[in-house]
């Protein structure tokens, strides 16, 4: 199935991307941002497919570690590559806007520093994967649950701690002129998002037969 | 000296309180439309955020690709050198 839903996905996604530049012309900046602030209109649905990754990660990590299921394993490691690349496009995004909106391109405050964290989670996971030997699935599995763990406080962290950051009340705020264009983004993202996932599952599958094929050709 | 002190004090609770209330967060975004065009600045970040992305996801979907089709050609082989045995 995964072999004609992700052309379809690509294709709808890429064809967004291809129109997003005219949106973002016509869609309004915030007042007193300027016109830097439609970095937002990406860099959050950016963030929202961040989080909906780590999420995936971290659910397929605790099938894996209650059934042993080698596909929700499979699922695990492309859902935290996908937070990672992400994550790096929510943590370059943002400090682009900071720089104009802010006057500084990073503050420690409690929503970046927590991004960052979970971004370096998952970096972590993959790391672990990489050169943590035999039996690192389960150990990596356990990390990225501590990385889902953290997806909340990322959420909230901006209702609870004073920051700069704009607050969750944002979003639902926001006038129709503002919220299609960020609802096209997010469409976007999360086509692009589904496929990438699908096409990094069947690399795993394909990874892990080939090393039985090379144990069968040993043997 | 006492009543220094509470003018020291008192002027420190007044600029803390001062220091909160400026740095309340945005809690609501408002469209700019009495801004005439001419005022706002052209963003070279807004472009090189736009960019960035195209850049990472095209980036990604290319090594994703090339590790792929390795794969797939490697296993193909594999499978032949299995199937000869």
């Amino acid at each position: 199935m995964s072999r004609s839903v992700v052309p379809i996905l690509l294709a709808i996604g890429f064809a967004m991307f291809v129109c997003t530049p005219f949106i973002l012309a016509g869609a309004p900046y915030e007042a007193s941002m300027g016109i830097v602030s439609k970095i937002f209109y990406f860099h959050v649905p950016c963030a929202i497919t961040f989080m909906v990754s780590a999420f995936v990660c971290g659910i397929a990590s605790v099938v894996y570690l209650a059934r042993r299921n080698r596909t929700a394993d499979h699922v695990a490691l492309a859902a935290a590559e996908l937070a990672v690349v992400f994550g790096l496009i929510v943590l370059v995004t943002g400090p682009l806007w900071a720089r104009k909106a802010w006057g500084v391109w990073w503050v420690w405050e409690a929503r970046l520093t927590m991004s960052l964290v979970m971004w370096m989670v998952f970096i972590s996971y993959l790391l672990l994967r990489k050169f943590g030997g035999a039996g690192s699935e389960m150990l990596s599995a356990a990390v990225s649950v501590f990385g889902m763990a953290l997806v909340p406080f990322v959420y909230w962290s901006v209702n609870v701690w004073r920051t700069m950051h704009p607050t969750t009340n944002v979003l639902p705020s926001l006038p129709a002129s503002m919220a299609w264009p960020i609802l096209w983004c997010l469409v976007a993202f999360l086509c692009l998002y589904v496929a990438m996932l699908l096409v990094r599952v069947r690399l795993e599958r394909g990874a892990t037969a080939l090393e039985e094929a090379y144990l069968l050709l040993e043997e | 000296m006492k009543r220094v002190a509470d003018i020291v004090f008192a002027f420190v609770l007044f600029a803390g309180a001062v220091t909160l209330w400026a740095q309340t967060p945005q809690s609501q975004f408002v469209p700019a439309e009495s801004i005439p065009k001419q005022e706002v600045a052209p963003g070279p970040l807004l472009y090189g955020a736009y960019a960035f992305v195209w850049g990472a996801l095209v980036v990604y979907l290319f090594l994703l690709w090339r590790r792929i089709g390795r794969v797939e050609r490697e296993l193909a082989d594999v499978n032949r050198r299995l199937a000869g045995k």
